[in-house]
């Protein structure tokens, strides 16, 4: 795909909204950037608090972003290549996270893994205590990011049809054999960039975390909150994380992008 | 035209027909009052601006309850507002460094805290000792905001070292937290307790006298309405404020 066939096709006019756009969209990060103090940056970002919710942020969000793939790919095989009743409607709720507010969803949780919530007695029980704690936090993060990862990989698997899989089968592969040597490799790419994503919702998960999880310094204050709470009483470190997270983020499209042009 | 402001007026051409239509750009004929206020301030203020609504025909009042921090931020960075009432002087102290306060700060009241549990006390609190205790989850406000300034001036006039489960971010998170039984007890205001009604139980600490959040109340330097905000002021000043105050558990201030 060459630059020259779009622009033959395309109406000159579309380039002044497009641009608007992403003025609108880059503008808040250059204004972002202008109000960082960098004399003491790098003071900021390394004080005691930070490097305990950056650590937290990234150890939280690497684990919630297994647990989506290991939930999440046979999720989308089992909506995209079977039929059941119901499934139009299974489909639309399990992707219903996508469209929740997050404080919801953070609510939702509370009343099913909380002390008084529906498994949470069971889980009491069994010793398990999942408010305050970091578990709590991967578990917020997995449910918002989720639907990322599925939806991506759903739309890889129509996208690619059953065709390969079909001949396989023909051939005498059996369905493991089938799942592992054709159709995951077919879908490698949405793969790759739906685990980006999920990564990406996990990391900036705020809202379900601080409405289940709290919020306490190295075992649920991830960055985003972090980020929260410095703001009330020092500005100028709330603007040097954000840019942490920022960077971060930036780092991750980087690699997906990368990754995704190497398939 | 610099390129700096041309750069800013973009975003805002392309925003302005969208607040037009809902509604931010239109200005009615009836003068407003905005009032921002700290959270704790929420019922009674809003009774307080009915009030002055009735007794000032054509005036609407305008709240905005958030954090006092978050208030002063907003103010700072110019916001339209005409009074400010904060829920400690710290956060008013900002605004008056900054030439921003018109009239005021006078206190207008004063809060202290108090320990929130479930209904029916299942951990048994009975004093700020017991909340050390090593099976209590307890929840806090974080030190950074007004309400956890207070719990760690308590913890030290006590002499207790408190281990918090989480330390939230507002005394609405910390009530909310012992409402849906995640936590034991947390500690809040005393009003805050009040407002919650019977979802939580209110225990009173010896203590709490020696640790008294005072809240004061000014008017914004440069505000449209200066003689609306100053009249608000008085309201809350006078009898009827300190009456709707005291019935939701706020102290007589410290004058």
């Amino acid at each position: 795909m060459s630059t020259r066939q779009h622009t033959a096709t395309l109406p000159a006019w579309a380039f002044v909204p497009a641009a608007l756009g992403a003025v609108f969209v880059l503008l808040p990060l250059v204004a972002m950037l202008s109000r960082v103090s960098w004399g003491d940056f790098w003071g900021l970002v390394t004080s005691e608090s930070s490097r305990a919710a950056f650590a937290l942020s990234m150890r939280t969000s690497v684990l919630s972003t297994l647990s989506c793939v290991v939930m999440g790919v046979p999720m989308a095989l089992v909506l995209a290549r079977t039929r059941f009743p119901g499934q139009g409607l299974l489909r639309s709720l399990v992707f219903l996270p996508l469209v929740l507010p997050p404080v919801v969803g953070g609510i939702a949780l509370l009343y099913t893994f909380g002390r008084r919530g529906l498994l949470g007695e069971s889980l009491e029980v069994l010793g398990l205590q999942i408010a305050f704690s970091t578990a709590a936090v991967v578990l917020a993060q997995t449910f918002v990011a989720l639907p990322f990862l599925v939806i991506s990989l759903e739309g890889a698997l129509r996208t690619a049809g059953e065709r390969y899989e079909v001949v396989a089968a023909t051939l005498g592969a059996r369905p493991s054999r089938v799942l592992f040597h054709v159709t995951l490799p077919l879908i490698l790419p949405a793969l790759g960039s739906g685990t980006v994503l999920a990564f990406a919702r996990a990391l900036g998960e705020f809202g379900a975390t601080i409405t289940f999880a709290g919020s306490l310094q190295g075992v649920t204050r991830t960055l985003p909150l972090e980020i929260y709470l410095q703001r009330e009483s020092d500005p100028d470190a709330a603007v040097a994380l954000s840019l942490v997270l920022v960077l971060v983020a930036v780092l991750v499209i980087g690699f997906s992008r990368r990754g995704r042009s190497m398939l | 035209m610099s390129v700096r402001r041309l750069w800013a007026a973009i975003p805002l051409a392309l925003l302005a027909p969208g607040l037009a239509a809902c509604g931010i750009a239109d200005q009615g004929d009836s003068p407003t009052l905005t009032v921002y206020a700290a959270a704790s301030l929420r019922s009674t203020f809003e009774q307080l601006g009915e009030e002055f609504e009735e007794a000032h025909d054509g005036v609407e009042v305008a709240l905005s309850f958030a954090g006092s921090s978050d208030l002063v931020a907003q103010v700072q960075q110019g916001a339209d507002a005409d009074v400010f009432a904060s829920a400690d002087t710290a956060n008013m102290d900002k605004l008056v460094a900054d030439d921003l306060v018109g009239e005021g700060p006078e206190l207008f009241a004063a809060n202290t805290m108090q320990i929130a549990v479930a209904p029916g006390n299942p951990a048994g609190i009975t004093s700020l000792a017991d909340l050390a205790g090593p099976s209590v989850k307890l929840v806090v406000c974080a030190p950074e905001v007004p309400c956890g300034a207070a719990t760690i001036r308590l913890e030290g006039a006590a002499g207790l070292d408190l281990s918090p489960v989480s330390e939230e971010q507002s005394v609405t998170d910390v009530l909310n937290k012992v409402v849906t039984g995640e936590a034991d007890a947390g500690l809040v205001y005393r009003t805050d307790v009040t407002v919650a009604g019977d979802t939580v139980e209110g225990i009173d600490f010896e203590e709490s006298a020696g640790v008294v959040n005072d809240y004061p109340i000014a008017t914004v330097a440069g505000s449209d309405a200066a003689g609306l905000a100053r009249q608000f002021m008085d309201l809350v000043l006078g009898a009827t404020g300190q009456r709707v105050l005291a019935e939701a558990g706020f102290a007589r201030p410290r004058r």
